[in-house]
């Protein structure tokens, strides 16, 4: 009796769910999952602390609760709110929503670079996705865009700050996951950056996971940096013993090559529970120095969303059909038979880029070269 | 039956008379016709030192395009690659070091950048995709080649002439259409 007192019925764009008391509307609608959830850039739920920032998932709550069914006045924020029963909360049935949300990605637009075919996070960005699916399609923005002096947060995490949304998801990463944070956002309004007060690296065990929980292209693996598109690459589940961290993470391949080292996703581009139990967080050395195919126990092909750009030409359940050449001319080869790669010049077998702990230059191409 | 044109004509098969078995009224007939011909506006043109216009939505052989300051256009986004039904182009992308800020118009640029004209179909998805205006299908045909290995145009092969240093070829590569790709 009294357990069933505890849950809460809340009702989001007609569909009830019964969630405990002091659950989030956003965590009671991806509950249901689906077109209802509204999109958040800030909020991650494996992060204490974080939400409330970034307005994207602002929804309408028609009746407050049953005991006081008045409408809220304005449009709230659902990963900060709390539902209480009998609450009655519109977010795709809304007609205020979809006009909200579309002023809030111009907000949030209103400094990006849009520099999408140099940014590496395309194809996986998040806010690409929200742009795309909840903007409009220009700005009224008639002003220069904010910049910023580089900054250099060490080998292995690149930082554009220009791109930046000021979400915070890496400062509570830092403060949650290392000893000692070493980056925060600095300066106010206009000014504030993400930054380290002196420049200093960007070094502790598990900092790497800043990268993954960036939902833009502001902190980015430098070890993957410009070496291929996300698209190009093959997600592939892979394991290996250690020490630091769970050892389970996503592998992005092309061939034999391990370009890049991610943390497991999960369906709202969080990093997944790991089997361990636990958030699945990996550690640098699993992330950046992990690059061979012969560090990790390979599980099998990552489920991609077929609506995602990722996974296309990975041709899922590939069947290579045989040679007919050979069967039809008795088991001889065609003379006239061309190795591409003896033309070629991409992906050269000499060099390896994914065993470049930078990114590539004109150096790295010109050297093989001669 | 009713005939499939009016211009259908009854094959006459009564013997011939003397006259048209000589044959030469016919053979002048003829001539005449071909005489005719050489006073008549020619159909034809002299190919090579000829050349027809193209038509403005021609897409033949690729050019990848240059600023007016002559650096290259490219970043090596991958959008055409992607979008190629062929997949004929393949890429590598580098970043751009101190110093080569004149070569390259942003810092991330393609160092390799391929086309495999074997696979290519010249659909033009490649210039449709392009954020950069980058790629450009020009107004010339993929000269024929003895050999396939000579299909596989590079970077050297794709890239416009540089404004600056060399101007006029540059004009011959951007072509004679009114929507030139020059600097757009």
């Amino acid at each position: 009796m009294a357990e069933e007192k505890k849950l809460f019925k809340v009702t989001i764009d007609n569909i009830t769910v019964e969630v405990e008391p002091g659950t989030t509307i956003l965590n009671a609608a991806r509950m249901i999952g689906g077109d209802v959830t509204p999109p958040a850039m800030c909020y991650y739920s494996k992060l204490k602390g974080s939400g409330g920032k970034c307005r994207t998932c602002l929804v309408e709550v028609a009746a407050g609760s049953t005991a006081d069914p008045r409408p809220m006045p304005k449009l709230v924020a659902s990963c900060r709110t709390t539902v209480m029963d009998g609450m009655i909360v519109k977010n795709i049935t809304s007609e205020k929503v979809p006009d909200a949300r579309a002023g809030v990605v111009e907000f949030l637009l209103l400094n990006h670079p849009l520099d999408c075919p140099v940014c590496d996070q395309a194809g996986e960005c998040h806010l690409q996705d929200l742009s795309f699916d909840h903007g409009k399609e220009g700005t009224r923005y008639e002003f220069k865009r904010r910049t910023f002096e580089k900054h250099n947060l060490g080998p292995y995490i690149q930082l554009h700050m220009t791109r930046c949304i000021l979400c915070y998801r890496c400062v509570y990463t830092a403060d949650q996951l290392t000893e000692k944070r070493a980056h925060g956002v600095l300066d106010r309004g206009d000014h504030a950056q993400i930054a380290t007060f002196i420049e200093k690296n960007l070094d502790s065990d598990f900092i790497g996971n800043v990268i993954d929980v960036c939902p833009v292209g502001a902190l980015t693996d430098k070890t993957f940096r410009f070496k291929n598109r996300v698209w190009f690459t093959k997600p592939v589940d892979a394991h290996r013993n250690c020490t630091k961290c769970c050892g389970e993470v996503q592998l992005w391949m092309r061939g034999d090559e391990v370009f890049r080292v991610t943390a497991r996703k999960d369906e709202w581009g969080e990093v997944k529970e790991s089997t361990k139990g636990g958030t699945g967080w990996i550690c640098n050395d699993c992330r950046f120095d992990k690059k061979s195919v012969s560090d990790w126990t390979i599980e099998g092909p990552s489920n991609v969303s077929r609506h995602s750009v990722i996974s296309q030409g990975h041709y899922v359940g590939l069947q290579k059909p045989t040679e007919t050449m050979p069967a039809v001319m008795g088991g001889r080869q065609p003379r006239l038979l061309m190795d591409i790669h003896s033309v070629s010049e991409v992906n050269p077998e000499s060099v390896e880029l994914s065993k470049i702990n930078r990114p590539a230059h004109s150096s790295d191409f010109n050297s093989d070269k001669s | 039956m009713q005939s499939l044109t009016s211009r259908a004509k009854q094959v006459d098969r009564s013997p011939m008379t003397v006259v048209e078995r000589l044959y030469l009224w016919n053979i002048f007939k003829g001539m005449w016709i071909t005489l005719k011909h050489f006073f008549r506006k020619k159909p034809t043109i002299h190919y090579p030192e000829e050349k027809r216009p193209f038509s403005p939505v021609f897409r033949g052989l690729h050019i990848l395009n240059r600023d007016e300051e002559g650096r290259e256009r490219c970043t090596a986004c991958g959008l055409c690659a992607v979008a190629c039904p062929a997949e004929a182009i393949t890429m590598e992308a580098a970043e751009r070091v101190s110093g080569e800020e004149n070569k390259y118009r942003e810092e991330k640029y393609a160092a390799r950048y391929e086309i495999n004209m074997l696979r290519c179909i010249f659909c033009g998805l490649c210039e449709e995709a392009c954020p950069k205006d980058a790629i450009y299908l020009s107004e010339t045909f993929a000269p024929a080649n003895y050999q396939r290995k000579g299909f596989i145009y590079g970077k050297d092969d794709l890239l416009i002439p540089h404004p600056k240093e060399n101007p006029e070829e540059y004009q011959k590569a951007v072509g004679s259409r009114a929507k030139a790709p020059a600097n757009a």
